[in-house]
């Protein structure tokens, strides 16, 4: 090694040496105050502060964030903004759109901002609203929705959806955090002309939807439609097949991440190999692993596959691409002899703590949510929450309709798997994933799954 | 000559003497300095430039922006990699916690590995791709050689997102890549490219070949390009063939493109996160092509672990400078060896 001279004379060095000490010094200092805040709750109006006149509150922008970019779903919410600013011309909305999987990643940072948005659309799950409850950055809208009636027109099982303590360690019940426009629900969407060709009637029964299945595969169909790549729709099929084994009480300690269940049970490991069993079958598109989930509706929808499992939200999309040809039904009744249906409510409009025009925001939530806008929803194509036998609806749309008011009569609606833990989403969708491509037993995924659910509730209810 | 001697008065008063030797302690220099005369004439003591201290607002619009937008997020990431934190609420000491996970949990070991696969796949063989086609074109005389050069170096200009999306279209269990292979007949060898845990990493890696082997020949041919040609000429002499010329004259040259060549490369490939992202969103079939940004993105956005996220990050970044000095450590001694 050569010597260098230092060319750093002696005062300079100390000078050096004096701030690399001073950082030192700074470091440790820091040490002793930890990342992020302590959080006390989120703030709540009390029903005689709250201003209701938006006309009064002088120009306001308010700054929406949706996910609403499907086409049913991005018409409707356009059709609403409009007349919210027609009828207040004081109000101008910034609206910013984004895939739900775009909005599910950047949620995070955005309300914890300044200048976070004003609405936002926020998934109900444990670690979205759950974590954003718990650290306070979401504003409680009991007191808006005692002044706006939501709690008249919203029956109580839908608001649990969106209701978290104010810890955010209870699911299901407590203060209200979000609003929902829309109901959803896990069903089959098929082919009507393909199950006619099959000479097969819709199936109501697990037995009934096996034979289906076979059938179409051996008429040289793709029974089922499936892409999981971006491994989230694994999630709502496995559901689909688990609704058949396991009682509704079950899933929805799950779902809401409540104490009462076992993954590793014979009901759920039925489930699983009923999977199992249709996958080996081939039922499902060949390759599913290796394609997205866009580009398997679009297929379903440009006549590839036989039935689709999947939710009511592609309703506009798919009308207007197979018109009547599509249809849509409830998942069949299986071994429990009780109809299971997977669903709950769209994304809820929650307000954020840091976002600055409060009151606007819950009217803005009003309006969108009012019974004109339900019919808004209705003619968009949308499943509207509340009010959908006061709509009039023809064709699929109808379908869809009955299906979720049957599932709501009949109390069958029971939540999403990956409501349940903070890590349940990457957990079960993984999972499924992996199980699916014959990469894991029916053991190692349930025993993932127990180890995941047990020890959330643990820490919940005893920590 | 008449003017001479006001020369030797001016400088007098600065310089003891021409032929004196050169002071370059400044505090030596210091009194004379400090009468009035010799301050309006620049100070012939020591190198120009004085005083010193005006290099550093020299270097100040560049450091702040280093600092800021460096320095400052380093720093505080490697604080943040002693705490377990949720990015919400209020986080919890746990001292070498995060680093001890890193070191020994397998699921966070497991992304290091895949990236070391990546660098086979980004740097070794386009290196190795990029030295052939360098050598041979170097004895062709194509005509069009701009042409081919500007083609071969396209993947380096498109956009990475761009790149995993038309790749991602191609590796479709119905996509071009199949099709091409069931037209030949070869069905068997078909496969759920982006699906299949044994071939997911492999098949982000041949796009990663594809991106990198453009910008190795472009370095490789410039290198090559400098070697005089009497150099080739005399090894054609003593009998070397097109090989032998190729790796005792070219390549020898090459070193410090190598060096280059090798620290893009390795470097693309241990921070490779958009291609993955893309084109195997979720960390790919069984997490097989989750590499360490990925990680550091998934558990700081997604699961909510940002302390371990950015202790994966500071590993890296230690890594990648290890790497980095390893390159040039190899290069300097290819320029001592030469003296």
């Amino acid at each position: 090694m050569i010597q260098r001279r230092s060319i750093i004379g002696p005062r300079r060095r100390s000078a050096m040496r004096a701030t690399v000490a001073a950082f030192a010094v700074t470091a440790l200092a820091l040490a002793a105050c930890a990342p992020g805040e302590d959080s006390d709750g989120g703030e709540e109006a009390a029903p005689s502060d709250i201003e209701t006149n938006v006309a009064d509150m002088g120009d306001i922008t308010l700054t929406v964030w949706d996910q609403q970019v499907r086409g049913g779903q991005a018409e409707s919410i356009e059709a609403l903004n409009a007349a919210f600013e027609e009828e207040y011309p004081n109000v101008t909305i910034d609206r910013v759109s984004r895939s739900f999987e775009d909005l599910q990643r950047v949620l995070r940072l955005a309300i914890q901002d300044d200048e976070a948005p004003d609405v936002v659309q926020a998934n109900n799950n444990r670690s979205q609203m759950g974590a954003f409850v718990e650290a306070g950055l979401l504003r409680s809208l009991d007191g808006y929705a005692d002044v706006y009636g939501w709690k008249d027109r919203y029956p109580e099982s839908i608001l649990a959806h969106s209701s978290y303590s104010d810890d955010g360690a209870v699911f299901g019940e407590g203060n209200l955090y979000g609003l929902p426009q829309t109901g959803e629900l896990i069903g089959v969407w098929y082919n009507k002309a393909k199950l006619q060709q099959l000479g097969i009637e819709p199936p109501q029964s697990l037995a009934d939807f096996e034979a289906a299945l076979q059938a179409a595969k051996d008429a040289g169909e793709l029974p089922i439609q499936f892409g999981n790549k971006d491994p989230w729709p694994g999630i709502h099929t496995f559901g689909f097949i688990q609704n058949m084994f396991a009682d509704r009480e079950e899933i929805r300690a799950f779902g809401y991440g409540n104490p009462g269940g076992d993954w590793t049970d014979e009901a759920n490991t039925q489930a699983a190999d009923e999977l199992q069993s249709w996958v080996d079958a081939g039922y499902f598109t060949s390759g599913f692993n290796g394609i997205d989930y866009d580009p398997s509706w679009q297929d379903f929808a440009n006549g590839e596959g036989v039935f689709l499992i999947s939710g009511s939200w592609l309703l506009a999309d798919l009308r207007d691409a197979m018109g009547d040809n599509v249809g849509f039904m409830l998942p069949p009744v299986g071994e429990t002899g009780e109809l299971t249906v997977t669903g709950a409510t769209g994304l809820p409009f929650a307000v954020p703590t840091e976002g600055d025009n409060a009151d606007a925001a819950a009217a803005y939530i009003d309006f969108i949510t009012s019974p004109e806008a339900m019919q808004t929803l209705t003619e968009a194509g949308e499943l509207p929450v509340v009010e959908t036998d006061q709509q009039q609806v023809s064709g699929t749309q109808a379908e869809v309709f009955e299906a979720w008011g049957t599932a709501g009569s009949e109390g069958a609606l029971v939540p999403y798997l990956d409501w349940g833990t903070p890590d349940a989403y990457t957990v079960i969708s993984t999972g499924v994933q992996a199980f699916m491509g014959g990469d894991e037993s029916t053991e190692e995924l349930l025993g993932t799954f127990e180890e995941d659910y047990s020890s959330f509730v643990s820490e919940n209810s005893g920590g | 000559m008449g003017r001479a001697p006001c020369r030797v008065r001016t400088y007098h008063e600065n310089v003891v003497s021409p032929q004196a030797p050169r002071v370059t302690d400044v505090t030596e220099a210091t009194p004379v300095a400090r009468t009035p005369a010799s301050r309006a004439r620049p100070s012939r003591q020591g190198p120009p430039g004085e005083p010193r201290r005006v290099a550093y607002l020299y270097i100040l619009p560049a450091f702040v922006f280093f600092a800021g937008f460096m320095a400052w997020p380093l720093l505080h990431g490697f604080w943040l990699t002693f705490y377990e934190w949720n990015g919400l609420t209020l986080g919890t000491w746990v001292g070498l916690d995060n680093y001890h996970a890193v070191l020994t949990d397998p699921e966070l070991r497991e992304p290091f590995g895949h990236s070391l696969i990546l660098v086979i796949f980004f740097s070794v063989i386009p290196i190795v791709l990029g030295l052939t086609l360098a050598g041979l074109m170097m004895r062709a005389r194509l005509r069009g050689m701009p042409f081919f050069r500007t083609v071969l170096f396209l993947p380096q200009v498109i956009a990475m997102v761009v790149v995993a999306i038309a790749w991602g279209h191609i590796y479709e269990p119905d996509g071009p890549l199949n099709d091409l292979l069931r037209t030949l007949g070869l069905d068997d060898l078909t496969q759920v490219w982006l699906g299949d845990p044994s071939w997911a990493l492999v098949s982000v890696g041949i796009v990663g070949t594809w991106v990198g082997t453009g910008l190795c020949l472009i370095l490789f041919l410039a290198g090559l390009s400098k070697v005089p040609r009497e150099l080739y000429e005399s090894a054609r002499l003593d009998g070397a063939g097109a090989v032998r010329e190729f790796l005792n004259v070219g390549l020898p040259a090459l070193r410090g493109e190598l060096a280059v060549a090798a620290t893009l490369t390795m470097i693309a490939a241990l921070r490779t996160f958009d291609l993955v992202y893309v084109m195997t969103p979720g960390g790919g079939p069984s997490g097989s092509t989750s590499v360490p940004s990925y990680e550091v993105y998934k558990r700081a956005f997604i699961d909510g672990e940002v302390g371990t996220a950015v202790t994966v990050a500071i590993v890296l970044t230690a890594i990648i400078l290890l790497v980095t000095i390893g390159i040039n450590r190899f290069a300097e001694r290819g320029d001592e060896v030469r003296l």
